[in-house]
């Protein structure tokens, strides 16, 4: 199966924070979004799965087994 | 009593010898007060036993993940409930990932796995990807591969592998308190076998991970007698899910005083800044580039992010600090 990108703005893409998997309407994520400020995504926004994350020197990149590809480099 | 600074001028500035364990004991209790005229005394100390220059060095992570070492600050445990998955990064990537550290003036590249130490496939990756490095950029390659055995250091000294990074991680009287499934001890005998095998050595550890002050001096001295070429410096950045993920980051202070101490008591290395500096000291960075520091890492560490390097390079030209060249480490 091919990866497709995701994009915020699809569907339910924010059902979940992609820095501690919380659901999004669920709670205030002000300081996951200051902590991901330093760090790259780990939790899919639209499944909560875990992603496999590589962070490189310039970047990241990030892949939900389901969702595929968040932001290739 | 003659004052910490007073003695360490004399000692260290002046004829090169480094604090010992007591006097870095009294440089990490300096008062507040006190901590600009430390930073400055060890600022000076790196100016006159290791130049002017700075040394810049990109990393990333071969193997990402999946470790099965119980080091408690560390999100790559398998042991512990992180969300860091297992990840490996193939052989193209690895090299893109080096082209990106070399376009920034870096001279150092260092893959790192998240290992107990290689085996045949890492090592098989790490043989692959050197030589695809090597056969493309003038950089440096580096690798932290975790504990190895001796026909290991053998191999990737023969290789071309100039730096192996290995950290004692903290006081050897505080390691048990860190890590449990191997010991300080076996830490050291992978140190002590790169040098001997002829690659440089890099051994460093993390600050502000629970330790007392006299274990942080214990610490600095304890990686003065290893004598390393690098001792890399990183600041706790508490990771979720780990043991140590609920601790505070170290304050700013603190860690600048720890900067300028482990200068003084290491007056010829290779003085490293390396993770965590973006959450304990922020723009105070630039202080601890002033205050004993002659290296930084540029760029996105293992499983996190750092400032642009464009930067950290901006900040070193506001020092008016030259990145050392290339050709000066061969």
């Amino acid at each position: 199966m091919a990866a497709h990108a995701m994009t915020p703005d699809t569907g339910d893409a924010s059902a979940y924070c992609d820095h501690c998997g919380g659901r999004d309407a669920a709670g205030d994520h002000g300081a996951c979004a200051r902590a991901r400020e330093l760090e790259p995504p780990r939790y899919c926004t639209r499944c909560r799965r875990r992603m496999v994350v590589q962070v490189t020197p310039t970047g990241w990149s990030a892949r939900c087994v389901e969702h595929g590809i968040l932001n290739p480099y | 009593m003659a004052h910490i600074l007073d003695v360490a001028r004399t000692q260290v500035l002046e004829h090169g010898i480094g604090l010992d364990e007591a006097q870095a004991v009294q440089a990490l209790r300096v008062p507040d007060a006190m901590v600009d005229a430390l930073l400055d005394l060890a600022h000076e100390v790196r100016l006159k036993w290791c130049g002017d220059e700075v040394e810049v060095e990109g990393i990333v992570s071969l193997k990402t993940g999946g470790c099965p070492e119980d080091c408690h600050f560390c999100s790559q445990s398998g042991l512990f409930d992180s969300p860091v998955r297992s990840a490996w990064l193939d052989i193209p990537s690895l090299v893109q990932a080096a082209r990106e550290t070399a376009a920034t003036g870096a001279t150092e590249f260092c893959i790192v796995a998240a290992v107990r130490g290689p085996d045949e496939r890492l090592m098989n990756q790490v043989r692959e990807g050197v030589a695809a490095i090597a056969a493309e950029l003038d950089i440096n390659i580096a690798c932290s591969l975790g504990m190895l055995g001796q026909d290991q250091v053998d191999e990737l000294a023969a290789i071309g592998v100039h730096r192996y990074n290995h950290n004692l991680e903290t006081a050897r009287s505080y390691f048990p308190d860190v890590v449990t499934t191997h010991t300080y001890g076996q830490r050291w005998d992978t140190c002590e076998m790169v040098r001997k095998a002829g690659m440089e050595l890099c051994c460093g550890g993390i600050l502000g991970m629970g330790e007392t002050v006299d274990q942080r001096a214990e610490f600095a001295l304890q990686l003065a007698a290893l004598e390393p070429d690098e001792v890399p410096l990183n600041f706790l950045n508490p990771r979720p899910g780990t043991p140590f993920g609920e601790q505070q980051p170290m304050s700013a202070i603190d860690a600048l005083r720890a900067v300028a101490t482990f200068r003084l008591a290491m007056p010829r290395t290779v003085l490293r800044f390396a993770g965590g500096r973006e959450i304990t000291l922020g723009e105070l960075a630039a202080r601890g580039v002033r205050g004993g520091i002659n290296a930084v890492i540029v760029g996105n560490y293992l499983t996190t992010l750092g400032r642009p390097a464009e930067q950290d390079l901006a900040m070193l030209a506001d020092l008016k600090m030259p990145i050392k060249a290339l050709a000066k480490n061969l």
